[in-house]
């Protein structure tokens, strides 16, 4: 259960219709007119520029480095090596002691002689001029001890170890009953083994920082996620404490969790300025994001489904092999979606890692279900069709009726109302079951779906909330807007709490000096940041509320009635009313203020009693050339049970976003480690391919009606990510129908159906 | 990126002057190659001369019956022309299956076909290149390798040239004219145009330093119809697995004539002159085109991560064919 503050008069008459409304993005007008200020756009009075030096080898250290020519190019103000960069603690253990540290550590740079991964920072050129730096950067010259690193995954499982935990503090291994004999023993069995690359981000706006010193305050402006984790980590790396760090952040290009954390350019932004007294600007160019900002590491996963012939699930298993850093633990939480998603008496997950001289992975694109559904729910395909079975019938049959590892209730679940709502739309009854059977011309026609379920994660976070005279309402919390529409829905949030009008709102995000929150990330900002600006609200109102009955100048003075409300700009008590600015002018000419919170889901009772997640059904069809091997979408449809919808319009851009990833991840994005150097070999967006417009379809989006009370005060579950989990399946599995040929290796490029394509007579 | 000089040329003459007094000074048109390049220091000049603006931006009748294209036209506005669209259908194709809208407004003819390869071994300085520096070594033979060529390779380099543009210029046998310091002018057909790496892939063209192309003439459009065919691992903006670039003339059940040109397989656009020897006056039927797609990749050789583009270049040139007949 979330925090929430309980009164006898408690206002809760406050629907004013604007939750729920598709209503533009607030911030839209200042982005269109370029007028939405990003991290590196800001100005100050003479700002440096940085350009940073990665390094040419993967592994191995610094046997030299001479920046004489460098320190004497023209405009050059400061070089930057690991020998004289101020003093920063050094990296520390591969695991933290607990999973809140993995965000709050130091992560120095320019701290160590070692060079651990591939274009790690060697150097910090800051110059007059951007230009001046990078040409500057040019003339350093470095020489490597250059050390044979481990690049190489699927060479190295023998290695593999199992972690404390995986990401998000989940138990790395789960064991139900006995899957192995019951595996044994069933008459039907799915054993496949899948393998999804390297992937990365890449939002459009790459990690910019301008940091600027007063005194010993520091001030960060930057592309962040999270505010607080940026503070904390950049306190920790400079030692400073962390209320001498302020980060500013309104407006982000794009985050898709390589942004919860800081990076390279922060810290060294932070340190330069800190030499030179002056504000410094860094910026990491799109290149160096490959190797600098996270990425999703390469796995391998076999997963293993016993079914009776009725298609009942007897034992499930999942297991996951993951690269990871050598010196920095990451273990996607990529089973774990599966401790959840289907009935099984039998059950196993277990995550294994094999350290590689790589940089850390970091949280993408729904971590965990993004690369664990992509497996499970082809195997889940692949078992449909050895048994004769519809796929979604499939799944129906194994349906639970309590969480099927933690045996508690669900909160809400409507995967199979999800399912059967997209089978009608999508007119699934017209699908040939035989694979290779549907041709249009000389394209071969498929159709494929698959389940998706994220769990509804809650962070603890504070938002303030302000009236004045005029009735004029001001909400401040340090929740950032990444392109999701935080801005919007937090504006309704505030809008129907207080019974005012949009135009009569203002929110102020992505500033560390307005109370925390747990930001962006995990599909857990509207969610957390929402419900704590409702309670905020509802603390407000009772604040007014008790002026307004018994200050001398209410008009309102003496007003008993318990039933009172907030609606039209009017406070209501009993049969009483007044204009809420009339009324704030009458009592509190200074206005009124107060706060919100909520406290982290995993702690709450509500969190222990229920399984919370978010479901929805992915659809889609796909046309593969049979000539050519070209896979193409041609429509998409997603049916989403993820709570209460709180602004139709931004909640549908997110799962189309998240669509649009599922192709990818289907299709196309991958990033390749050269197992000879080290390096991701198409660092740059031109050879690692996203999906554009021409690859994204009609896109059909439909939200059940749903209210999940277990989840928060108004009843929302995370949604971001959902649009992700499992749609990339649906693609695969589309493929498979549409051509017969069933592709373990992701991404599903055309050189890998061609050989079993069927040359057909012209 | 290294600090430069900057000027504008008055006159082709004036330009190609300019770049010859300087062995380390180029042309600049659009730049939309150039600049990436320098950037990321793979290209290093020290002086640019910009070409842009010199009245090389006209697409004119020839005498012949042909066009003659200015070397600053821009992608954009040649795919656009009414004259290309109906009389060479295959280049307007090529040139919008390549690059994005933007790229094309900006870039030029002669930029286009003097692009250089996507090979991100050579967009990586710490990575050996043999093209980026002579004798480094190739870090794409036995690295990743899913783009390289399979056609006229080398061990010192198997990149591929990326453009679509040149590879229908190819097909239509189009020629080149260039301006030199000296105000000579000389024509060298597109086939001679680009050179195989050998030993040398530094070494891209036969411009000698100075040189500078004036102009790309299209000789009278050939009969039969025109496909450019263009296989990629996304909708649009990638650059081709693949393309083809075929004009089949017939006559009855037979094929009179054909032109076939390749992209993405070679460090050139590759003419598949066996392949069109062998269907004049063959039956236009699946067999023929299949001998000849067989033929066009004879000697083909994959190197790992690109073996898929043999079969795939097969299949593609055939069905290519097969639709040029469908409808000609």
């Amino acid at each position: 259960m979330t925090e929430t503050k309980t009164s006898e008069n408690r206002p809760t008459e406050t629907r004013n219709g604007v939750i729920g409304r598709p209503i533009d993005r607030i911030d839209a007008p200042l982005k269109v007119r370029g007028d939405a200020t990003y991290a590196y756009e800001n100005a100050l009075d003479g700002t440096a520029y940085g350009y940073i030096l990665g390094a040419a080898v993967a592994k191995g250290r610094i046997a030299e480095i001479d920046t004489d020519e460098a320190e004497g190019a023209p405009a050059v103000l400061l070089v930057m090596t690991h020998r004289n960069a101020p003093a920063q603690p050094d990296f520390g253990p591969a695991v933290t002691p607990t999973v809140r540290e993995v965000f709050t550590r130091a992560r120095p740079v320019l701290n160590s002689e070692r060079v651990r991964y591939y274009d790690e920072p060697v150097a910090l050129v800051v110059a007059e001029t951007f230009e001046a730096a990078r040409a500057a950067a040019g003339l350093i010259r470095v020489r490597y001890d250059e050390e044979p690193g481990l690049y190489d995954l699927p060479a190295r499982v023998a290695d593999a170890y199992a972690p404390k935990r995986t990401n998000a503090g989940f138990e790395t291994d789960s064991v139900v009953g006995d899957f192995e004999s019951a595996f044994a023993a069933a008459p039907v069995k799915i054993d496949a083994t899948y393998r999804t690359p390297f992937e990365h981000h890449n939002p459009m706006e790459p990690h910019a920082t301008l940091a600027a010193w007063s005194g010993n305050e520091l001030t960060i402006h930057t592309s962040a996620q999270t505010l607080a984790n940026f503070r904390a980590g950049v306190a920790s790396t400079l030692r400073i404490p962390p209320e001498r760090v302020r980060i500013v952040s309104p407006f982000i290009g794009g985050g898709f969790g390589s942004k919860l954390i800081a990076h390279a350019d922060t810290i060294l932004a932070a340190l330069a300025a800190q030499v030179l007294q002056r504000p410094v600007k860094i910026a990491l160019t799109r290149q160096q994001m490959f190797a600098n900002a996270g990425h999703r590491a390469e796995m391998i996963q076999q997963v293993r489904l016993g079914a009776d012939t009725d298609g009942r699930l007897n034992g499930i298993a999942h297991d996951v092999w993951s690269a990871t850093s050598s010196f920095e633990e990451y273990c996607e939480q990529t089973a774990v979606f599966a401790r959840s998603l289907y009935a099984a008496p039998n059950r196993l997950t277990r995550h294994r890692l094999v350290p590689l001289d790589i940089n850390r992975g970091e949280w993408m694109r729904s971590p965990g279900e993004a690369p664990g559904m992509l497996a499970f729910e082809c195997a889940m395909d692949e078992l449909a069709e050895r048994l004769g079975l519809d796929p979604i019938e499939l799944r129906i049959r194994n349906e639970p009726t309590r969480d099927p590892e933690r045996g508690v209730p669900f909160s809400t679940r409507n995967l199979v109302a999800c399912m059967e709502d997209g089978a009608r739309r999508f007119g699934w009854e017209r699908r040939n079951p035989t694979p290779g059977r549907t041709r249009e011309g000389r394209k071969l026609i498929g159709h494929g779906m698959a389940a998706a379920i994220r769990p509804n994660y809650i962070g603890a976070a504070t938002a303030r909330v302000a009236i004045d005279r005029d009735g004029r309402v001001t909400a401040r919390l340090d929740m950032t807007d990444i392109g999701t529409g935080s801005y919007t829905i937090l504006t309704q949030i505030a809008a129907e709490g207080l019974g005012v009008p949009i135009s009569s709102v203002k929110v102020e995000l992505g500033d560390s000096r307005f109370p925390r929150t747990a930001g962006s990330g995990g599909s857990w900002g509207a969610a957390s940041a929402g419900s704590a600006l409702h309670n905020a609200c509802n603390a407000l109102k009772e604040r007014i509320l008790e002026a307004a009955r018994s200050s001398e100048a209410s008009p309102l003075r003496g007003a008993n009635a318990t039933e009172a409300s907030f609606a039209d700009s009017e406070v209501r008590v009993g049969q009483r009313s007044a204009s809420l600015a009339d009324l704030i002018r009458r009592i509190a000419p200074d206005g009124f203020e107060a706060e919100g919170s909520v406290a982290a889901g995993a702690a709450t009772e509500s969190y222990k009693a229920y399984s919370q997640h978010s479901y929805g059904a992915h659809f889609a069809e796909v046309a593969v050339d049979c000539d050519t091997g070209e896979i193409r979408m041609r429509r998409m449809l997603a049916v989403m049970g993820a709570g209460r919808i709180l602004n139709v319009k931004t909640a549908r851009s997110q799962i189309i976003g998240g669509m649009t990833w599922g192709i990818g991840a289907a299709l196309m994005e991958q990033t390749v480690l050269d197992p000879r150097h080290g390096h991701f070999v198409n660092h740059d967006l031109a050879e690692y391919h996203v999906p554009i417009n021409g690859d994204v379809p009609e896109m059909e989006v439909v939200f059940l009606e749903e209210h999940d009370d277990k989840a928060n005060p108004f009843g929302a579950k995370g949604l971001g990510e959902l649009g992700v989990c499992g749609a990339g399946a649906a693609v695969a599995n589309a493929i498979y129908n549409a051509t017969g040929v069933r592709v373990r290796e992701f991404p599903i490029t055309l050189d890998k159906v061609l050989p079993a394509l069927p040359v057909i007579a012209i | 990126m290294q600090s430069f000089t900057y000027e504008r040329a008055a006159s082709a003459e004036q330009a190609a002057a300019a770049v010859a007094d300087r062995p380390d000074a180029k042309f600049i048109s659009g730049g939309t190659n150039l600049l990436d390049l320098m950037k990321l220091e793979i290209e290093r000049p020290a002086h640019l001369v910009d070409v842009s603006r010199l009245p090389l931006n006209r697409i004119e009748e020839t005498a012949e019956g042909g066009l003659r294209i200015g070397a600053q036209v821009r992608n954009s506005d040649l795919a656009a022309d009414q004259r290309v669209r109906s009389r060479y259908p295959m280049l307007s194709q090529a040139l919008l299956a390549g690059a994005s809208g933007q790229i094309r407004n900006k870039a030029s003819t002669s930029g286009n076909l003097l692009q250089r390869t996507r090979c991100p071994y050579f967009y990586d300085r710490n990575m050996p290149c043999n093209k980026r520096e002579p004798g480094a070594g190739c870090a794409a033979f036995q690295g990743f390798n899913r783009m390289h060529a399979v056609l006229g390779a080398s061990e010192a380099c198997i990149a591929v040239h990326p453009s679509d543009m040149a590879v229908a210029m190819s097909g239509l046998d189009a020629r080149i004219e260039t301006i030199s310091p000296g105000g000579e002018t000389r024509t060298i057909p597109i086939g001679d145009f680009h050179r195989l790496p050998g030993a040398m892939p530094h070494v891209e063209t036969v411009l000698g330093h100075g040189e500078m192309i004036a102009a790309v003439t299209l000789p009278l459009p050939p009969p039969g119809r025109q496909v450019y065919r263009k296989v990629r691992d996304r909708a649009s903006y990638a650059f081709a697995l693949v393309s083809v670039a075929a004009i089949v003339e017939k006559s009855g059940d037979r094929v009179q004539s054909a032109r076939i040109a390749m992209g993405g397989v070679a460090a050139k656009p590759w003419r598949a002159t066996e392949a069109e020897r062998m269907l004049a006056g063959a039956a236009a039927s699946n067999g023929a085109f299949t001998d000849a797609a067989e033929a066009a990749l004879d000697g083909a050789i994959g190197h790992g991560g690109n073996d898929f583009k043999i079969p795939l270049a097969k299949r593609t040139m055939r069905h290519t064919l097969a639709a040029a007949v469908e409808s000609a």
